[in-house]
């Protein structure tokens, strides 16, 4: 507001710098999400129809979709899928809370050197660890199972570092009410600190859910069995398997990137937020 | 961080509160404290340790071994290492990888940080802006192969029809190594742009406001702003941004280029990571893909380092 009081001083120009860089803004949104329109759209055009460069479907048919789910077994990949991602977040986050209780809440001896430890684990990236990872769930009989899918994927210091950020900045005096009281230290994490972050779990719940969802090389990697099959392995296996049968493919991209983005239009300040949260040290 | 630390260690309650337990030896309440703090901690640090503390280690281990096929396991030295030396295949996957990484940090950064600053302008609208540029970041790499797949395909790609109509020929985008490789790299620029601007935008909120005031008052314009408020101040987020790009870019990607090149062509886009999986899971070679690895790690440690100079790790404590 402030700054509209000093723009008119040496008169008012037809084009401001504000519309310039609005019309910028307008520019680049277009550009990021004109693929994702062309693929929406393109996906309920023929067989005849999906390469001919028109944004809007000119016959508008379901039939892609009708065909996706009874020709491959999408339904069922789009279930492994949600199921893997739902307890992998649900998992997470109770652990990496209570974790993030302990370190940022209880004392004990060697406490910061073991976050120290916890947090350097953050700079092995899981693409570079893949080949040791696949031995020790092939030793532990974790191949071609859920367990398998779901357990290696829970264990990530990121959460525990965020938690423990947001819980060193909580207040203490309800805590300390309540260790005076006698609440032991589990009524005090249950009663107390989980309700209090529930703002931080809701955004690293989807944070964790949409990274899940999206998780491909793990999955390839530990499993090949048709029944287990996630989503994102079904989409890379239909592609080569229907060639350039546009419309079928970008219909399952469709199915599979439509729960991500209707998630993200809900929870846009979640997300945007976890995201901040994760720049900020 | 250490004030925080001093902070919690200060004693608030005092000690004589114990309260009794009714079952079991009476343990004191500092005790409690850590065994309570023990079971807490119990399954992410087994968890971290099991899937990834011993797979880090383990990685080093069978670098030096040649393992061939379900449990056989011969040490062989430096042989792997050896091998890594002499194989061409590596060396252009490394080349390949560097100039990726060249080119993708710098433009990922630059867009990052324009659409950062832009977003952080009060325009109308500027809500919509935010969701339009993040929303491609929400959807898989493989789903973002396919669709750029389609929209770069020689015949019949978007791409390709505006161009012509804009009276250029087409061309072969994924075609020829050189245009594959360019095309890998502005697909992640599209896809994570969104990503490190509201990053960038996080930082910029961070500046205190009269900083800026104070610039405008002493008549400074846009680029002297940036060039003495800004960028100083922003040096924390950028180091940020630097680092995880650089890690994301060396480590990640595989689920794009499995799906958008395949490494093709011609192995134009096989980048290191790529290399190393199809050695490990395409010719069952983990002993020799893990110590091309265990290499990738390393220059990924002394790039992290480089970095941690020469933004200083992201301090500006001398700035006053």
């Amino acid at each position: 507001m402030a700054s509209d009081t000093m723009a008119p001083r040496s008169g008012r120009r037809l084009l401001s710098p504000r519309a310039g860089l609005t019309a910028l803004a307008v520019v680049l949104s277009l550009i990021s999400i004109f693929p994702v329109l062309w693929m929406l759209t393109s996906s309920f055009k023929t067989r005849a129809t999906v390469t001919d460069g028109n944004l809007i479907p000119r016959d508008f048919t379901f039939d892609n979709f009708v065909y996706v789910f009874t020709e491959v077994p999408f339904a069922r990949y789009l279930w492994n899928s949600f199921f893997i991602s739902a307890v992998i977040t649900v998992a997470a986050l109770f652990f990496h809370s209570m974790a993030a209780y302990a370190l940022a809440r209880l004392r004990f001896p060697g406490r910061e050197k073991l976050f120290g430890a916890i947090f350097a684990t953050l700079l092995v990236t899981a693409p570079v660890v893949l080949i040791p990872l696949f031995l020790v769930a092939r030793e532990l009989n974790l191949l071609n199972s859920y367990a398998g899918l779901i357990i290696p994927a829970i264990f990530n210091a990121f959460g525990i570092f965020l938690l423990r950020q947001f819980y060193l900045g909580l207040p203490k005096e309800l805590e300390e009410a309540a260790v005076i009281d006698g609440c032991g230290h589990w009524r005090v994490y249950w009663n107390i600190v989980l309700p209090m972050s529930r703002p931080i779990l809701s955004a690293l719940a989807i944070f964790f859910f949409l990274a899940n969802w999206n998780a491909f090389v793990w999955p390839l990697v530990a499993t090949n069995d048709q029944a287990l099959t996630v989503v994102q392995l079904g989409i890379a296996s239909f592609q080569t398997q229907y060639g350039s049968n546009w419309n079928y493919i970008l219909a399952a991209s469709t199915v599979a990137a439509l729960p991500m983005l209707l998630l993200f239009f809900a929870f846009q300040r979640q997300i945007v937020e976890s995201v901040k949260t994760s720049g900020i040290k | 961080m250490s004030s925080v630390a001093a902070q919690q260690r200060r004693r608030s309650v005092a000690p004589a509160q114990a309260p009794v337990s009714a079952d079991g030896p009476r343990l004191s309440r500092k005790h409690r404290e850590w065994l309570a703090a023990g079971l807490f901690l119990a399954p992410d640090v087994l968890g971290l340790l099991v899937f990834v503390a011993v797979p880090m280690v383990l990685s080093i281990g069978l670098s030096f071994f040649q393992v061939s096929g379900f449990g056989s396991y011969e040490w062989i030295g430096l042989g792997n290492y050896e091998r890594m030396m002499n194989d061409p295949l590596f060396w252009d996957s490394m080349k390949i990888t560097g100039l990726y990484v060249v080119i993708l940090v710098p433009v990922l950064f630059g867009v990052s940080l324009g659409l950062g600053l832009l977003v952080k302008q009060k325009l109308p609208g500027v809500g919509v802006f935010r969701t339009a540029l993040f929303l491609p970041y929400v959807i898989s790499l493989v789903v973002v192969g396919v669709l750029w797949k389609f929209l770069l395909d020689e015949q019949t790609g978007v791409v390709n029809r505006a161009m012509r109509a804009a009276g250029f020929g087409g061309e072969s985008w994924l075609g020829s190594p050189s245009l594959a490789l360019g095309c890998v790299i502005a697909v992640m620029v599209w896809v994570m742009m969104g990503y490190y601007m509201i990053i960038f935008l996080a930082g910029l909120q961070e500046i205190p406001r009269e900083f800026y005031e104070a610039a405008r008052i002493d008549g400074a314009g846009p680029w002297t702003t940036f060039r003495t408020i800004t960028w100083p101040l922003l040096r924390p987020t950028s180091f940020f941004v630097l680092l995880m790009s650089t890690v994301a870019a060396i480590t990640g990607g595989l689920d794009l280029i499995f799906v958008l090149t395949n490494g093709g062509p011609a192995n134009g886009t096989s980048l290191a990571i790529f290399y190393i999986y199809q050695q490990a899971f395409g010719f069952g070679e983990y002993g020799y893909a893990s110590a091309m690895g265990s290499f990738l790690v390393l220059i990924m440690v002394l790039i992290s380092a480089v970095i941690f100079k020469l933004t200083r790790g992201g301090r500006f404590d001398d700035g006053e």
